[in-house]
């Protein structure tokens, strides 16, 4: 059967498959909207492997404690 | 060669839309949660990010909807012998208990990881035990063993505005507490006023309620009792920081109309409930929803009106409970 063929189960899923849809589309909005608030917000950002940790720099703990 | 093939065009009786999926989240009692939790947030001392109080809202209220889920996939054979339950997503066979199961899990997985990124760990856990009370605690447990179900039960309904206001400020507080203490004191009269006029549902169902193990006298009893405990809760609200006129004056008239609600109850026997098709039991059921609607509103109002000078002159006469 060609792929290209909509088979009367796609009809018959429809709905749920664009209700998932939205969902996902809408959960990838809200991590986005999230991230971009919380780097907005301020805060230490750092990683954790194969690179430069603020809160391991004393020379950082000491910047940000002034 | 043997081919192996899977039949998809078969399509079971009942296939799931995803409305059904929707359904088994409980939008009914999602929409209390969101506006419970919704006013535990803005009441709180301190803001959040607007996305952030968005996210914690949706995740607050998804929680609530995975335990809902975890609900249905549980009591899935009470549901089946209850006609208010009967047509749920799984007694209608759309969809499978493991679904749900599965479903309920995975969801609360999320918002309770999503809620601690959000905002703080406090909250998530908040909600993580708010799961586990509804699911494991009330489901699998009280529901099944205990006349006294609803009463404890309630405690899971009666969370969200304390995530709320812990999602702000990551701590829980005595005006956190008075409006878990609103809400654990509310259900247990409102869902007796239910069961007076479901009474052959939950006895068909086998799930001891109190009309069913203690009968309907005690029950009308219980309701005025438990409604006079509501009054003091709902009142001492106005006396700390989110309180004020405006709330107190709701408070005294929803708490007035309440009692005298729940008195008319208890005075009334079985004979003349029969007699008008529990007109009264129906009332008192009905209005009981606006009571918590119209409190969680009256403390919206309260939050709104603190930035007017004006209001807080005169809010000012009200004695706030400084000492906590």
């Amino acid at each position: 059967m060609p792929i290209t063929r909509e088979h009367e189960l796609h009809q018959r899923r429809s709905g749920r498959n664009i209700g998932l849809a939205v969902v996902l589309v809408g959960f990838i909005g809200l991590v986005f909207g999230l991230t971009i608030a919380k780097v907005q917000g301020g805060g230490t950002l750092e990683a954790f492997d194969h690179t430069y940790r603020p809160a391991l720099d004393p020379d950082h703990v000491r910047f940000q404690q002034r | 060669m043997t081919e192996l093939r899977t039949d998809i065009s078969y399509a079971p009786p009942g296939e799931a839309e995803f409305s059904d999926y929707i359904a088994l989240l409980k939008p009914r009692v999602m929409s209390l949660v969101v506006f419970t939790a919704l006013t535990g947030l803005l009441v709180a001392p301190g803001s959040l990010h607007p996305v952030e109080a968005l996210a914690a809202i949706i995740f607050i209220a998804l929680g609530a909807g995975a335990s809902g889920a975890l609900n249905m996939w549980w009591d899935a054979d009470i549901d089946r012998v209850m006609a208010r339950t009967a047509r749920r997503p799984i007694p209608a066979g759309k969809v499978a208990p493991d679904e749900a199961m599965a479903l309920g899990l995975a969801l609360s997985g999320i918002a309770v990881v999503m809620l601690w990124l959000a905002t703080n760990a406090l909250a998530a856990g908040l909600l993580a035990f708010t799961i586990f009370f509804y699911a494991v605690v009330y489901s699998m447990w009280l529901k099944r063993a205990t006349p006294q179900n609803i009463v404890i039960g309630g405690a899971a309904g009666a969370f969200p505005p304390m995530i709320g206001w812990g999602a702000v400020t990551g701590s829980v507080s005595l005006e956190a507490c008075l409006m878990f203490g609103l809400i654990f004191m509310w259900t247990p009269p409102h869902f007796w006023a239910l069961a007076l006029f479901m009474k052959s549902d939950y006895h068909k169902a086998r799930v001891p309620m109190l009309t069913v193990t203690h009968g309907r006298a005690a029950t009308r009893a219980h309701i005025l009792v438990y409604t006079l405990a509501l009054v003091p809760v709902a009142l001492l609200a106005a006396f700390t920081s989110i309180g004020g006129p405006v709330y107190l004056a709701a408070a005294l008239v929803m708490n007035a109309w309440f009692v005298q609600g729940a008195w008319a109850i208890w005075r009334r026997d079985e004979a003349q409930a029969e007699a008008d098709s529990y007109a009264t039991e129906k009332r008192v059921f009905r209005f009981s929803l606006s009571y918590l609607f119209v409190l969680f509103a009256a403390l919206l109002v309260e939050a709104a009106l603190a930035h007017l000078p004006a209001y807080a002159t005169l809010a000012a006469y009200l004695p706030v409970m400084e000492l906590f």
